[in-house]
């Protein structure tokens, strides 16, 4: 495919990604910085300021990808070894909280471990307690939120969905053979792990570390929601900086700063990953799942599953439980019943009750919702795949290029946003720059996706195909297309997820015509009352059952190749 | 891709270009919690043969910042949504034009704070401390009247701020006690934070999770809000109810007046159409309209208030209040002493 003039198809491979991010990524940054940065900015208070934030921002970073990696390594073993009832859902199910606003994550888990969430309120009801009497001291027992275990609990239910994928991936391509080879020649479990099953992960394994590692050094709602205001990291400060204190040559040092950080982890990860690429001949995924076999690996099996069904599905069963729950505040006319199960807050999103110009028609938000998501799925395929194949055996130049390619994820928010606003005002207001941006934070997850399993297919499968006297176009579709079908599927859910859980939304504005359902709940959640708070919780649900549902779906697609190695 | 984006982008260019030049297209720039009836932006369109579109630009600071960012180019003809505490910060920067509305006649003087009418007062609210009436109740505790009754070991743990960094609600608070206490505030706030005064980032999360009254179900009976936010509580209830469940404390300098205020952009086209509907945010069908809308109250005394306002929202009869240039000249400062003294 690459034998007819290699380095032009190789530029012209480059050439796309890169005008893309040059275009609505370089240009608009490059613009806000100079125009906002000042030099005068480098003052020592400053320069300590930054600092200070930056250590907390690498701490907890670091800290959340250790925690992130022990719970999605196993996860990843069981999803790519296993076979059990109820593993699609349950595999769905791990991706659906990259997804969820901030707000209703604190939301969710404020419903389960709260003061008055469904824990204590299980508990309370056991003791023939009902839970309107027991206000009589606040309850300060569970102190979740404000704390620095909140902030990485959330980080590893936001993230490992991506350790799931990327390292799941790279595991069900794995031959068996290699195992059995090692054991037979007497090496015990642990041995074959470390000696051999390691070392053939470490480029997914670098892969899905880097990207947590940049989702949690950037962490903003995280942070501000569930951490509180004792904590603060570098985007958490450039958000104060801009918008609240209006010190945008402050801000836009901090931006810097995070984005200096991020093309250093990237350049380190580029070089660790270049040294240990090791292409083995892989197996079409699907041929190393079998059923759990004797006492040990059924333990593990099940262990895993009630693990993760208990920290993924029951803040997630939370939501749709209080979006039917009338469980309103204890009144003044005690007696009547305050509880009980409704379908008021659905019904209620069907009516524009106040006549707003802003109210947002559930079904108008869900479509709105969908179809930035699968532009953006498009999108982001279109360019990934030729970045993917760029990526794979670069030359030396074309490695100083890859960090280049994660930076919009080191990118702050704010910056960005206001980036776009000098960069492109008359063109601010239009529908279409919403999936280019939410395209920006999905590349990066689309190209690692594609890559590790790019760079493992062996060149002499090709070149024996080639020499059998297959098209460039067969020997892609026959031997490339079959490895890359499986990642090609999880890239393409993580863009549909990072879509619909509107990272970039903050960064435009927006004109009303064309609300998504993230807007519509933190609409409703601006105001108080019951049937706000209700009609939140019933548009998160709303989304949580598209997200799943849609997953479902593309994981159900049975791509043309796929499972035919 | 490039191709293709530059071929939608200048299609869409050109449609806009295109479309017929009547009715006229008025742009107003607001924050995200500005709403407002379809039949009132009808009706000023129908009136004025005009399209109004509203763009959301994120919260007051983020808005003031992108109207800045691109006062050379103006996104729109008018910013709504600067308040008392951003007004000088946006005087500053000159990105208004002046423009004395004849409806501003009847406007209170206490609203009107830029006396070179770059800006228009349009409402008005009051953050407040809400308490939850039933817990009070059960407790048979008093209510707290005064912002130095809250440092009663009686209201140990019982209150839930929000950050003034982040929150404009929380930074209301702090400028009453500011006010209230002047040099002598940190010492104020010393002894909340000894009768375990909760501190968190944003209003949502005060009000919906660590509120007892709200749906949220939190730990705390009191909650820095809105004097609105009883009359909400009874709008938005579920089933419906008779009594608002929360009450607002409305002792002296217990509350902080926010105004918020709408000007003409420098350098837009459409000055007269701009200016029209100054005068319509000023008359009584949009001051109407805005209670039940954003839970504000009107600047225009002719506006009548709907019956849930009057009956459940109480008005501070002493509000503090600070110059706003007070306030810009300060801000900071009193919140890093304010972050010093309670996070740290």
């Amino acid at each position: 495919m690459f034998s007819a003039s290699p380095w032009l198809t190789r530029l012209l491979l480059w050439l796309i990604p890169l005008t893309f991010l040059g275009l609505f990524f370089f240009y608009p940054f490059a613009r806000i910085i100079a125009l906002t940065f000042n030099l005068s900015t480098l003052t020592a208070e400053n320069l300590q300021l930054a600092f200070s934030v930056l250590r907390f921002t690498f701490f907890q970073a670091l800290l959340s990808t250790l925690l992130t990696l022990i719970i999605g390594l196993p996860s990843a073993y069981l999803f790519a070894r296993f076979d059990f009832r109820g593993k699609p859902l349950l595999r769905a199910l791990t991706a659906v909280p990259f997804m969820l606003p901030t707000v209703v994550v604190a939301a969710a888990f404020n419903s389960l471990l709260g003061p008055r969430g469904w824990m204590n309120l299980l508990l309370q009801v056991s003791n023939y307690q009902l839970p309107i009497t027991n206000l009589q001291s606040p309850i300060s027992n569970l102190q979740f939120q404000g704390t620095l275990p909140a902030i990485l609990i959330a980080h590893v239910f936001y993230n490992t969905t991506i350790v799931i994928r990327i390292v799941g991936n790279a595991l069900s391509r794995l031959d068996p053979r290699l195992d059995h080879a090692a054991r037979t020649l007497g090496a015990d479990g642990w041995r074959t792990w470390w000696h051999v099953t390691l070392p053939l992960l470490k480029p997914s394994l670098l892969a899905s570390s880097l990207l947590v590692f940049l989702f949690d050094f950037t962490s903003f709602g995280v942070i501000l929601l569930l951490g509180g205001p004792s904590f603060s990291t570098l985007e958490v400060e450039i958000y104060i900086q801009a918008v609240k204190r209006l010190n945008l040559s402050l801000a836009a040092l901090l931006s810097l700063i995070q984005l200096l950080c991020t093309l250093i982890f990237s350049i380190l990860y580029t070089r660790i990953v270049s040294r240990n690429t090791t292409q083995i001949a892989p197996r079409s995924a699907g041929s190393n799942v079998r059923k759990p076999r004797g006492l040990r690996e059924f333990i593990f099996v099940f262990a895993f599953c009630i693990l993760l069904s208990a920290f993924f599905l029951f803040p997630l069963l939370a939501l749709p439980l209080r979006s039917t729950t009338r469980l309103e505040a204890d009144r003044g006319q005690r007696g009547e019943v305050q509880y009980g199960l409704t379908t008021d807050y659905y019904t209620e999103l069907f009516i524009n009750r106040r006549g707003s110009v802003f109210y947002v028609p559930p079904i108008q938000a869900t479509l709105n919702s969908l179809g930035y998501a699968i532009t953006t799925v498009f999108i982001s395929l279109l360019l990934g795949f030729p970045a993917a194949f760029a990526l794979n055996k670069p030359t030396r130049l074309e490695r100083l290029l890859d960090p280049l390619l994660m930076l919009p994820l080191g990118a702050s928010a704010v910056t960005l946003g206001l980036g776009f606003l000098v960069a492109f005002p008359r063109l601010l207001a239009q529908p279409f720059l919403v999936p280019l941006a939410h395209t920006l934070i999905a590349l990066p997850f689309v190209i690692r996706t594609l890559q590790p399993a790019l760079a493992s297919i062996p060149d002499r499968l090709r070149h024996a195909a080639a020499s059998l006297g297959a098209s460039p176009f067969q020997v892609w579709k026959n031997v490339d297309w079959p490895i890359l079908s499986h990642a090609t599927l999880s890239a393409a859910t993580f863009a549909f997820t990072v879509s619909l859980g509107e990272f970039g939304a903050a960064i435009l504005l927006t004109r009303p015509e064309y609300p998504t359902i993230p807007v519509a709940i933190s609409r409703f959640l601006s105001q108080p009352g019951g049937l706000n708070y209700g009609q939140a919780m019933a548009m998160a649900t709303i989304l949580l059952v598209i997200t799943t549902l849609g997953i479902l779906l593309i994981e159900k697609l049975r791509l043309p190749g796929a499972g035919e190695f | 891709m490039k191709k293709l984006t530059l071929l939608l982008s200048s299609l869409l260019l050109l449609l806009a270009s295109c479309a017929p030049t009547s009715p006229q297209t008025l742009t107003i720039m607001t924050h995200d919690s500005f709403a407002i009836s379809e039949e009132v932006v009808a009706a000023f369109e129908k009136e004025n043969n005009a399209d109004v579109v509203f763009l959301a630009g994120g919260d007051a600071g983020e808005a003031l910042n992108k109207t800045i960012l691109s006062q050379d180019a103006p996104l729109a003809a008018l910013l709504f949504g600067v308040d008392n505490t951003f007004l000088s910060r946006a005087l500053e920067a000159d990105i208004f034009e002046a423009y004395q509305s004849p409806a501003l006649a009847d406007v209170p003087d206490e609203f009107k704070l830029d006396t070179s009418n770059q800006v228009t007062p349009v409402d008005y609210g009051d953050v407040c401390i809400n308490y939850d009436k039933a817990y009070f109740a059960d407790n048979n505790l008093t209510v707290p009247g005064s912002l130095e009754d809250l440092t009663k070991p009686e209201y140990k743990d019982l209150l839930v701020v929000e950050n003034p960094t982040t929150s404009s609600p929380g930074l209301a608070f702090l400028l009453a006690t500011r006010a209230h206490f002047g040099d002598g505030y940190l010492d104020y706030w010393r002894s909340l934070k000894e009768n375990g005064v909760v501190v968190v980032d944003g209003w949502e999360t005060a009000y919906y999770t660590n509120f007892s009254a709200s749906s949220g179900r939190g730990p705390q009976p009191m909650v820095v809000s809105y004097a609105s936010s009883p009359a909400a509580e009874v709008i938005y209830a579920d089933p419906p109810i008779d009594d608002a469940p929360t009450a607002s404390i409305v002792g002296p300098d217990t509350c902080f007046r926010q105004i918020e205020f709408v000007g003409i952009l420098k350098g837009t086209q459409q000055r007269a159409l701009a200016e029209k509907f100054v005068d319509f945010m000023l008359s009584t069908q949009f001051q109407e309209d805005m209670p039940l809308q954003m839970f504000v109250y009107p600047v225009n005394p002719s506006a009548q208030l709907p019956e849930a306002f009057v009956k459940y929202a109480q008005i501070p009869g002493q509000p503090a209040t600070l110059a706003s240039d007070v306030i810009a000249a300060n801000r900071d400062k009193w919140i890093d002493e304010w972050t010093d003294t309670v996070l740290k």
